[in-house]
């Protein structure tokens, strides 16, 4: 294997990290039966402020603190709106979106004197892992990365092994399951869609910060550029299976990063841009397909007993 | 009294405007600036007379662009792709217009026209996604917009651009093809009496047809439409493909406008899909009601470039109260339970 093929599966990881912390946010909301699709707006202000807590401090993972922070006191709005007083969240999440898309164009405007991107001189970015790079293929895959690449990873597993095997998963999948059987049995249902759709609010900022301060280490106006709606197609895709986000946000990360490299030997960057939805969209209806007729197959016997 | 008069179903929509635009008011006082001075600007830029002819063609878009996210609101979806479709229309007809070489007469109603199948056709195919295949009509649309937006983007900057141009742009259409202006104002044009025509075939068929019953009956409980017969996928079919065709004929007017060409970007960055679907959400959906409710965002958008000259407050203000609006607006269920509760205790 040479270098060129390896750095092109690095790339795939840093396209896809902040879809994989986003379609964690969104599943674990789902999982409660919140349908988050606020992930996009989120995402976008954790990548805000990111930028500006690292700027401000100095220090990368101050920005990260502050991201993860004010993004999840930011989805305090669609958790007691949706969850406590039963507002639309579908409405809750428009709005939101609008609003951290017009916030941070607005504070960009006023804090910084700029419009359309912030790059400052010195801005620090989260530190990479060079203490990998002597290991062949992790140091080629890893080595060039922001230390939130495998937390993802991990994030992920932890999650999974949460919902399957603490009292606490059990409890959250009762709530999105049947919330009224899970109301009989003495949980507070809406207290635990509030917290899940907060905890997902931090995840978003964490999404947002790998991709202002990992990815790259600036900001632009709508930078996330719909990658939180591609991480609510992910949530929908696998049907809430957590332990499968990570193969559908890599198939979309893939996207983006084959993308790069087309542009690279002189494909027009409008039509490789658009390949990530296009993608996302033909492997949702390939994915129904297949689960229907997989479900009709198993159905067919069972009506010939009856 | 008193009570009577906040149980006006006036009351929410216009509370939530007053309460959008103090907190939008806190937000400038925060950025260290002056709202009133800011206010100000946004009220004498779009209502100034020598101005009135492009606010007047702008809330003509807007309300184009409220009918595209109202139609689908009446059975309760949302179509968040109004920028894919609004390019799509927009792309057509020019493609109509310039490259077929029709008398004038012939090329601008054929240019409308083809943009209305084209981006009603696009529109349409959430339907299916969302009947068939159970992928989410707000889903599909977003995914679908910004393929839109790529195509277009790349026939202007490729195989249509004006050569010679550093911008992504069309060549300016051919004198024939330009959309007949109403007198001799610049902006408005006979597009915006087509676009109230549309507005007021959507009140008749929303208020006095089958159809619009039908409508209504699904977005106020689709079970129960279920269960009358009526069928939620054509439904979704005819209201995405009528919705798509709105928003084409807008992207058509727009382009055939001054300054008649098909400049990459100009059709999504005034924002008229969002502020037309703010206008939709304000109207609870109600097609008399778009017409006044699009006449705020107007305002906001036109006065926004204003505001920023003048007070120094940039113009993603807008964004941010349409934002807050839309907030405001989902959480006055809060309020609606309060006053249940009054009810009771009375």
């Amino acid at each position: 294997m040479s270098i060129f093929e390896w750095s092109f599966v690095a790339a795939v990881l840093t396209s896809a990290t902040p879809i994989l912390f986003a379609a964690l946010a969104g599943a674990l909301c789902a999982q409660a039966g919140v349908f988050n699709i606020a992930l996009e707006g989120q995402m976008l202000w954790g990548a805000f402020a990111a930028v500006a807590g690292s700027y401000y401090t100095g220090n990368a993972w101050a920005g990260v603190l502050i991201a993860v922070l004010s993004t999840a006191l930011y989805s305090v709005i669609l958790a007691v709106g949706a969850a406590r007083w039963k507002a639309d969240p579908i409405i809750i999440a428009i709005g939101t979106n609008l609003l951290s898309l017009g916030l941070t164009g607005f504070l960009l405007r006023v804090l910084f004197d700029t419009s359309g991107s912030f790059a400052p001189q010195g801005l620090a970015g989260i530190g990479t892992m060079p203490f990998l790079a002597g290991i062949p293929v992790i140091g080629d895959v890893f080595a060039g990365q922001s230390v939130l690449v495998p937390l993802a990873f991990v994030l992920i597993v932890a999650a999974g092994l949460w919902l399957r095997l603490t009292p606490g998963g059990l409890r959250l999948r009762g709530v999105g399951e049947h919330p009224d059987a899970a109301a009989t049995l003495g949980i507070g249902v809406a207290r635990y869609q509030t917290w899940v759709t907060i905890l997902g609010g931090g995840l978003c900022g964490l999404a947002g910060a790998q991709l202002s301060l990992g990815n790259v280490t600036l900001f632009t106006e709508n930078m996330t550029a719909g990658r939180g709606w591609i991480a609510v197609a992910a949530v929908i895709l696998v049907a809430n299976k957590a332990f499968w986000l990570p193969v559908a946000c890599l198939g979309f990360g893939a996207a983006e990063a084959l993308g790069f490299r087309l542009q690279g030997i002189g494909a027009p960057q409008q039509l490789t841009d658009a390949a990530p939805y296009a993608i996302t969209l033909v492997v949702l209806v390939i994915m129904r397909i297949v689960v229907t007729r997989r479900r009709a197959n198993t159905l067919v016997p069972k009506e010939t007993q009856a | 009294m008193i009570a009577r008069l906040t149980r006006h179903p006036a009351v929410v929509p216009i509370g939530a405007v007053v309460l959008a635009i103090l907190i939008g008011a806190v937000i400038i006082l925060l950025a260290g600036l002056n709202p009133i001075d800011a206010y100000a600007a946004v009220l004498q830029g779009s209502l100034d007379p020598r101005n009135l002819d492009y606010t007047f063609a702008v809330w003509g878009f807007i309300c184009g662009m409220g009918l595209v996210a109202a139609i689908p609101l009446r059975m309760g979806e949302f179509n968040l792709g109004g920028n894919g479709q609004l390019v799509l229309g927009g792309i057509t007809a020019y493609v109509v217009a310039s490259q077929l070489g029709l008398p004038g007469i012939v090329a601008v109603p054929l240019a409308l026209i083809a943009a209305m199948i084209v981006s009603g056709g696009f529109a349409a195919v959430s339907a299916p996604l969302a009947t068939r295949f159970g992928i989410p009509i707000i889903i599909s649309t977003l995914l679908l917009s910004p393929v839109a937006v790529a195509v277009a983007s790349y026939l202007v900057r490729f195989p249509l651009a004006e050569k010679g141009s550093g911008n992504a742009q069309t060549p300016v259409l051919p004198e024939d093809a330009h959309i007949w202006s109403l007198g001799d104002l610049r902006y408005t044009s006979v597009g915006l009496l087509l676009i109230i025509a549309v507005m007021v075939i959507f009140y008749v068929v929303d208020s006095r047809s089958a159809v619009g019953f039908e409508l209504r009956v699904t977005g106020a409980n689709r079970r129960f439409g279920e269960y009358a017969g009526l069928k939620p996928g054509r439904l979704a079919l005819g209201a995405m493909g009528s919705a798509g065709a709105v928003a084409g004929l807008v992207g058509a007017i727009i382009v055939l406008s001054s300054p008649y060409r098909f400049i990459d970007g100009a059709l999504i960055s005034p924002g008229y899909t969002f502020a037309g679907l703010a206008a939709a959400l304000l109207a609870g959906g109600r097609p008399a009601l778009v017409p006044v409710t699009a006449i705020l965002f107007t305002i906001l958008q036109v006065g926004g470039a204003s505001m920023e000259r003048t007070a120094e407050v940039p113009r993603q203000l807008s964004d941010v109260l349409q934002g807050v609006v839309i907030v405001i607006l989902a959480l006055r269920v809060v309020l609606d339970a309060r006053r249940a509760g009054a009810g009771k205790d009375s």
